[in-house]
């Protein structure tokens, strides 16, 4: 049924010119529509001040529609993404991405729409907004969502913001100073906090991989605002102290901060309303099916449970999230948009959220359904520690922290090792596997993890790609015991070799725009 | 369960195989740590209002979205609106570049040697951005105009430490104001707004006696939010440099092929709305914020998002690309990073760089040009009807403008509910963010909005207002 082939694998290698090399003197790539004769009698030419007239035309280059196609299409043949082959980046759930919901998203009933259209003419969407709003409620196990947030980072944004105005309305934000983040958290978490005003304090894990209670203890405090995890942690796994977290960080008026990232290991066994979290987001472009495109665009929507704020002015966490909620007026049968209210932290983003996103995951949870949600974190599950099971057994690789406990969406693996006997390090490694046409863990995350390989295959991958991926280890390992010094010349069969990032980031030769790169060479 | 074709291990005989590797009997045997008390039942679960709560098939799926965008209605022509985010034409190119599965399915470039194309880009959407703005330094991304202006307000702070003020104009778009306020709701810091003149554009006067050595930074959109051409910018700009301040710009890329580029304007930092150029409008989502600075180390250490660098590979021999710079960012920095923004809009940028390499430097200009003459076109038309007034303010505008109804006798919201009767959806209502103009509303015209587009507008007006 299943066999094991070494991979042969070489990427496209076009020594593809910069757009700006290419092309020549009047050369067009598009014909742009020219307003009539009637219209230009009409009007009788263009009058814009002379001091605030372009006098220069802007240094783009002329290139034919043919010649930008080829560009692109040569420069995408050296990218790799889900669509190439296993990209199990941890924290990063790069599962598939169903193109029906493309199809959905890029409907032109959708794309053409203007956000500030009537809400009479845009009922359609604003239907599936309001299932997807209620869809990811019953999800998380929250009360309100905001569909609002552009990304992860800009739901955590909004949770911080949302955290600072609830301890402004109980009066008591001269006390509210400190967010506490576990050491194990993903980077955006104490930036967020931070981007809030608040000072971050860092409790450790203890060597179960759960939040050191004791040590958390001791950092609790009257000024504690909240606390910001993720549950599973980036470790992969549960969090067996959440009940006593929760008690603690509640006890002194803390609110309880969820980052969705890894709510892909807990669908259908658990929600973070059940586990007494105030605020969680939501990540579109991990758990719903949506394309990281490069870097995004994503969707972070915030969810919350709709505790009091203020009994006085019965005042809602609800009332605070950012941006236009859609409601439903049963009366009318007709959907509309609310907000941001009067005690709403406003606007993150000038308009809605990230429709293109939130379309799509709206496409993937309609087409799974609870039970099929259920499903994508059962074998998701499965993935991980089956990858856990067989990398365990590869000389130079452990997995640290709560070593006998089943991981969840993903396992991190450590090449400390590997490192100490061989001197090939988690780097050479992840060099190693792009050579074999596979994409790296995500790398020296998390930082309580020496040499980490952080490891999520998603529901997505094939048993046979995660077999191979595992022999591919196996003979990096082979190679680092017996030849290290090769493992320093990984990779050579990606689209170029190791890449000079001393050069890339040295005052004198940094790059960062063609005008700037021509400027230094000029001189 | 049946298996699913998303989810290739969902078959009896792979979940066997990986339960014989684990030893366990059942799946249940890697969920038991998490405590009962907060474990779902299964029931429970699967009657939830989840989709339809079992996995239903990609046809059904279609036919329910369909059915349920069949419910938008349809117009005769596209909106008159704009405010930040215009209907431009998408060529067909830039579509398909972006559904090509290995820039669409790709994550952030983190390993560089596999993902060159990627980063090539990015770097080309940087460089390509600079040239339009006449900048030095375009970042990968932001979300979008507004946010990007939320982060230059947060980044003058830093930059000149101490100072808490900022300086905005009367005629900033009050959405993007609203998430300046939102950013700066942690700091204790005042938006100070400068009124404008009768040209509809900043007063300078106003602004010379509200600025001050507390003031961080001063904000000037341009074309402002009512669409006026802002004549006196490098004077503006001038003004804040005399007091230490930062000045910041905020542009309407398509402006560019007509209006001067904010690098020659005295800008320190731009920010913008990247949709114009190769996005839908997408009921706002997703955008393409732009975030520009002057090539200063001390700006560039403050700057946030991710940084694309042209490098070579560490022989020396190839051309390679490298993300720089990540010392400022939050997966190292953490607390003290410039910012916590992490994923961004690298697919929108993408497709910006695709628009710009196809329109090129003429293409651009024609655009504006068209941009122009259609609203030109229209302000001529509109003024000839009885009542409607197209010239509030004296001042030259690019491709938007308000309409004051108020010696129609009728409240906008009659007469664009009529409108609406008719197909035809007008212009945003700025009754709520700018009272003194009575009931207006401002009207944008594109490339896309064509003299026929503009004539069953007027036509439809007419009879509105006779009616």
């Amino acid at each position: 049924m299943r066999g094991v082939c070494i991979v042969v694998f070489r990427q496209a290698k076009w020594s593809e010119p910069l757009i700006f090399e290419i092309g020549g003197d009047g050369r067009i790539g598009h014909i742009v529509p020219e307003p009539g004769e009637e219209v230009r009698r009409i009007v009788d030419g263009i009058n814009i001040p002379e001091k605030i007239k372009r006098k220069k035309p802007p240094r783009l280059p002329r290139v034919s529609e043919v010649e930008v196609v080829r560009h692109y299409t040569r420069l995408t043949q050296m990218s790799y993404g889900v669509d190439n082959g296993p990209v199990p980046l941890g924290s990063c759930t790069m599962k598939y991405n169903p193109r029906i919901g493309f199809e959905a998203a890029y409907d032109p009933r959708i794309t053409w729409l203007h956000p500030l259209q009537d809400e009479d003419t845009v009922q359609g969407l604003l239907k599936l907004l309001y299932l997807l709003q209620k869809w990811l409620a019953n999800i998380t196990g929250m009360d309100k969502c905001t569909l609002h947030p552009a990304a992860g980072a800009h739901g955590e944004l909004t949770g911080m913001l949302v955290t600072r105005k609830y301890h402004d309305l109980r009066g008591q934000l001269n006390v509210k100073k400190e967010i506490i983040v576990p050491d194990s958290a993903h980077g955006t978490n104490p930036a967020s906090a931070s981007m809030a005003g608040f000072t971050v304090v860092e409790v450790p894990s203890g060597s179960d991989g759960n939040i050191d209670v004791e040590a958390l203890k001791t950092v609790v405090s009257e000024k504690t605002a909240g606390l910001m995890i993720t549950n599973p942690s980036t470790l992969g796994l549960f969090e067996e102290n959440i009940a006593e977290i929760e008690e603690l960080i509640h006890s002194v008026d803390g609110l309880l901060y969820y980052d969705g990232a890894n709510l892909n290991g807990i669908m259908g066994y658990t929600r973070p309303g059940d586990m007494g979290f105030d605020i969680a987001h939501i990540n579109i472009h991990k758990t719903f099916g949506s394309p990281h495109g490069g870097g995004g665009p994503g969707a972070g929507p915030v969810c919350v449970k709709d505790r009091v704020v203020n009994e006085d002015k019965s005042i809602r966490l609800g009332d605070l999230l950012p941006g236009y909620i859609v409601e439903y007026d049963e009366d009318n049968d007709k959907y509309y948009l609310l907000g941001p209210g009067k005690h709403s932290i406003g606007l993150l983003k000038a308009f809605f959220g990230n429709i293109g996103p939130l379309i799509w995951g709206f496409t993937y949870i309609l087409m799974l359904g609870a039970k099929g949600l259920r499903l994508v974190t059962e074998q998701a599950v499965l993935n991980t520690n089956y990858f856990a099971s067989k990398i365990r057994k590869v000389k130079g690789f452990s997995i640290p922290y709560g070593e006998n406990r089943p991981r969840k969406h993903e396992v991190v693996v450590s090449a400390e090792k590997l490192y100490e006997e061989t001197g090939v390090s988690a780097l050479d490694v992840a060099k190693g596997l792009l050579d074999a046409g596979f994409y790296a863990p995500t790398i020296y995350f998390p930082l309580i993890v020496r040499e980490a390989l952080m490891t999520e295959f998603t529901e997505s991958e094939t048993l046979e790609n995660i077999d191979k991926y595992v022999e591919r280890l196996r003979e990096i390992s082979e190679t680092a015991y017996t030849n290290p010094e090769e493992a320093r010349k990984w990779p050579i069969n990606t689209s170029v070799g190791r890449i000079d990032e001393v050069k890339a980031n040295h005052p004198k030769t940094m790059a960062p725009t063609w005008r700037i790169y021509l400027e230094k060479t000029r001189k | 369960m049946n298996p699913h074709p998303w989810i290739p291990n969902s078959t009896d005989e792979y979940c066997k195989v990986i339960m014989e590797e684990l030893g366990i009997r059942s799946i249940d045997e890697l969920f038991q740590d998490i405590p009962g008390k907060f474990r779902i039942k299964r029931d429970e679960w699967d009657n939830l209002e989840i989709g339809f709560k079992e996995p239903i098939s990609e046809y059904e799926a279609w036919r329910f979205i369909d059915e349920s965008l069949s419910m938008n209605k349809k117009l005769k022509t596209i909106p008159f609106l704009g405010g930040g985010v215009y209907p431009h034409y998408v060529p067909a190119v830039v579509k398909h570049i972006l559904m090509r599965g290995e820039f669409l399915t790709s994550y952030t470039p983190y390993q560089a040697e596999i993902s060159v194309g990627l980063m090539q880009a990015l770097f080309e959407y940087q460089s390509l951005m600079a040239e339009l703005l006449d900048m030095d330094i375009v970042n990968a991304s932001m979300y979008d105009w507004g946010s990007a202006t939320g982060e230059a307000f947060l980044m003058s702070l830093r930059v000149k430490r101490g100072r808490r003020k900022i300086i905005i104009p009367h005629t900033m778009n009050p959405f993007h104001r609203r998430v300046a306020e939102t950013y700066l709701y942690p700091h204790d810091v005042s938006l100070v707004e400068v009124g404008v003149t009768e040209k509809g554009t900043v007063n300078i006067s106003e602004l010379e006696e509200k600025i001050d050595g507390e003031t961080a930074a001063v904000y000037l959109q341009n074309p402002n939010f009512l669409g006026f051409i802002e004549e006196y910018a490098v004077e503006i700009g001038e003004i804040a440099h005399k007091h230490g301040a930062l000045f910041i710009m905020g542009v309407y890329p398509i402006s560019l092929g007509l209006l001067e580029a904010p690098g020659k304007l005295g800008a320190d930092i731009v920010v913008g709305e990247g949709q114009p150029l190769g996005l839908y409008p997408s009921f706002g989502g997703p955008l393409l914020g732009i975030f520009a600075i002057r090539n200063d180390r001390k700006l560039l250490r403050q700057m946030p998002g991710r940084l694309i660098g042209l490098t070579t590979t560490k022989d020396g021999k190839e051309r390679a690309f490298a993300m720089i710079l990540q010392t400022r960012e939050q997966h190292i920095r953490r607390e003290k990073a410039t910012s916590n923004i992490c994923t961004n809009e690298a697919l929108s940028a993408i497709a910006s760089a695709v628009y710009l390499s196809l329109l090129g430097p003429d293409g651009l200009k024609k655009l504006a040009e068209t941009n122009y003459y259609h609203a030109h076109y229209a302000e001529k038309k509109l003024s000839s009807l009885e009542g409607v007034e197209t010239r509030i303010y004296s001042g030259e505008f690019f491709n938007e403008f308000p309409v004051r109804f108020d010696h129609t006798g009728r409240e906008y919201y009659e007469i664009h509910r009529r409108l609406l009767e008719k197909g035809i959806h007008g212009g945003i209502y700025l009754g709520n963010s700018y009272p003194e103009l009575g009931e207006s509303a401002l009207y944008a015209f594109t490339e896309m909005h064509t003299r026929r587009d503009i004539d069953l507008l007027v036509e439809a007006l007419k009879d509105v207002l006779n009616g």
